[in-house]
């Protein structure tokens, strides 16, 4: 336990669950988890430092370096596109990318305006299905796009389907399956090769043991 | 686009003050030596080159060129990286001299910032290159000439990881034996994809050997032992070769005493393109990055006319600086503070100073506002003023 890990946790949604796998993997973490306003928290018992981060921030952490490891959403990964390691699928905060509209809602025929917090995702996704669509950025409650002609079609992501159904959108069609995933940095993957191993060993065997149980 | 303001700069590029520049250009000059200690010869090639030879050879990403256009509308590039131009230089100016070359660089490159700041699009690299020369013997002399170079300047927890691009390549075309399907795989391990790869693997219709060996792949990291694990997966009559010539590798590093740091990793996928057999790179504590990386390219030299196997690496020096990290600036800067009267006993005393290696400044007392701010800057000031002869120290 020489080297302490610097591990970046988002904040929001994702961290209770993150938390709660980590102590279930055996890291005794720090009361002061639950309740601090605190960005740096040390668990020099579990040989982690964490640094509390937006989730879409956390691959940038990872990639730069200055944290080692991270948990971020495969929905971040996927928008970010960063230079790190995907090791773990977490199988945590599960949901899914989707595009949504109104019930038989026209498009604009020449230009289709898409709005989105995942503005790569969703042009890439569009690409793909080989349409041209305009992707209009927006950070919170995309439902509102569509509602009031910013938009004609949301990006975003779904987990119950209630935010939707409650603002009169349907769900048009699913982009991808969306869990936390423990991502690394490259240089640190094989500087701290046997500390990172065995932590994600551990996290592994948590994941599938839950798995089973199911 | 409004007009910049003086002090901008164009993005990622940076200004090297004194302190910094010192430093930065003692360590490059202890690499510089080492690496000329070893017989490589340094040479320089233009900042320039054409988009159609060096731009298309090198391995950097299109969008990540600077480019621009000639007086006749052929499109330049600032050159991206040092491989390229001196597989030129080797194939054209230097045709005539005979393999094995061994060439050595210490420029700088650049690669345009695709997204955001925080990385210089202009940095600094030192790095060798040895070309015709495509025996274990070269590789083993590439990979202990970068750990020489990074245990003599104390890089802390220095590891070096070799891979090589051919072992994963064979396995999974044997394992999978249609090159689309490897080409899927390869393209997860590329993008560092390990959930993407592991969740494909388990969709193939594969028996449950070949998903296990395809599985452990991922695990292929770690010291000597990894070739023996490597090996277990039965690879092809080819993929034996390649463990066979690591593990050979590893001995000649043995012999060279620089077997210590070095890990092997078949999960190592460089960026670079053009590398054809053993990649490597290498880290410190503290870089988020690798500090140096270089491999074999056997193919790169026939893109010149002039066909050769290849092997080199490049140190980037932004880093390897930052990894030893802030040293005290110790150089002593001396001044003579003079008025008129005194010049030329002054500059007789500079002379004599300056020929001991002295740094020294002269200046001329009525030049300076405020003496006292001034002379805080220099370790010793020599005050030769007014008519009365004899030396002050202050």
């Amino acid at each position: 336990m020489s080297t302490v890990l610097t591990m970046a946790m988002p904040k929001g949604r994702i961290f209770e669950e993150a938390v709660d796998l980590l102590r279930q993997a055996g890291y005794p973490l720090p009361p002061e988890f639950d309740e601090s306003r605190k960005l740096i928290i040390d668990a020099p018992e579990a040989g982690l430092r964490f640094i509390l981060a937006k989730p879409m921030d956390v691959p940038t952490y990872v990639e730069h370096g200055v944290a080692d490891i991270g948990i971020a959403g495969k929905d971040v990964m996927l928008e970010e596109e960063r230079d790190v390691y995907e090791v773990l699928d977490l199988k945590i905060s599960e949901c899914y990318l989707a595009v949504a509209g109104l019930p038989n809602g026209h498009d604009q025929r020449v230009a289709p305006k898409i709005a989105s917090k995942y503005p790569n995702v969703a042009s890439h996704y569009f690409r793909e299905q080989g349409q041209q669509v305009e992707v209009i950025k927006l950070n919170g409650s995309i439902e509102l796009a569509p509602l009031i002609g910013l938009a004609d079609r949301i990006v975003d992501i779904v987990s119950t389907g209630r935010t939707l159904k409650e603002n009169g959108l349907v769900e048009l069609e699913k982009i991808a399956e969306i869990t936390s995933r423990l991502i690394v940095n490259p240089a640190s993957y094989r500087l701290h090769a046997a500390r990172i191993n065995d932590l994600v060993e551990r996290l592994r065997t948590l994941v599938e043991s839950k798995e089973e149980g199911q | 686009m409004s007009k910049p303001f003086v002090f901008e700069k164009p993005a990622g590029m940076r200004d090297t003050l004194p302190a910094f520049y010192q430093n930065n250009e003692d360590i490059k000059n202890r690499i510089k030596q080492e690496m000329e200690s070893w017989g490589y010869q340094f040479i320089q090639t233009p900042t320039l080159e054409y988009h159609d030879t060096v731009g298309e050879a090198s391995a950097i990403l299109d969008q990540q060129l600077f480019k621009l256009l000639d007086m006749e509308g052929k499109t330049l590039v600032l050159r991206p990286d040092m491989t390229a131009p001196i597989a030129r230089v080797v194939s054209s100016s230097m045709k005539q001299v005979a393999y094995p070359l061994r060439l050595a660089y210490s420029s700088p490159v650049f690669r345009a910032q695709q997204r955001e700041g925080g990385r210089p699009a202009e940095f600094e690299q030192v790095g060798i290159e040895l070309i015709g020369e495509g025996t274990a013997s070269a590789e083993a002399e590439a990979l202990a000439l970068m750990s020489e170079v990074f245990k003599k300047s104390e890089i802390a927890s220095f590891t070096v990881a070799v891979g090589h691009i051919g072992f994963v390549q064979e396995l999974l075309s044997e394992i999978l034996g249609n090159d689309d399907r490897a080409a899927d795989l390869l393209r997860y391990l590329n993008e560092k994809n390990y959930v993407g790869y592991t969740s494909h693997v388990k969709k193939l219709p594969l028996s449950s050997i070949d998903t296990q060996r395809l599985l452990k792949l991922l695990d292929l990291r770690g010291g000597i032992e990894v070739l023996e694990e490597a090996s277990s997966l039965n690879p092809n009559r080819r993929g034996q070769q390649t463990l066979q010539e690591l593990k050979n590798l590893y001995d000649l590093l043995e012999d060279y005493d620089a077997a210590q740091n070095i890990v092997f990793d078949f999960t190592l996928f460089s960026h670079m393109s053009y590398y054809t057999g053993i990649v490597f790179e290498g880290y410190g504590a503290g870089i988020g990055a690798p500090i140096a990386s270089g491999g074999r390219y056997d193919d790169l030299l026939s893109r010149f006319d002039r066909k050769a196997p290849a092997i080199g690496f490049a140190i980037r020096m932004d880093y390897f600086v930052e990894a030893l990290g802030k040293k005290k600036d110790d150089t002593k800067r001396q001044c003579i503070l003079y008025t008129n009267e005194r010049r030329k006993e002054a500059l007789k005393l500079a002379r004599n100073m300056r020929s001991e290696g002295k740094r020294l400044v002269m200046q001329n007392l009525s030049g300076v506002k405020n003496v006292d701010e001034f002379s805080k800057r220099f370790d010793d000031v020599l005050y030769l003023i007014g008519t009365q002869q004899g030396e002050d120290f202050s």
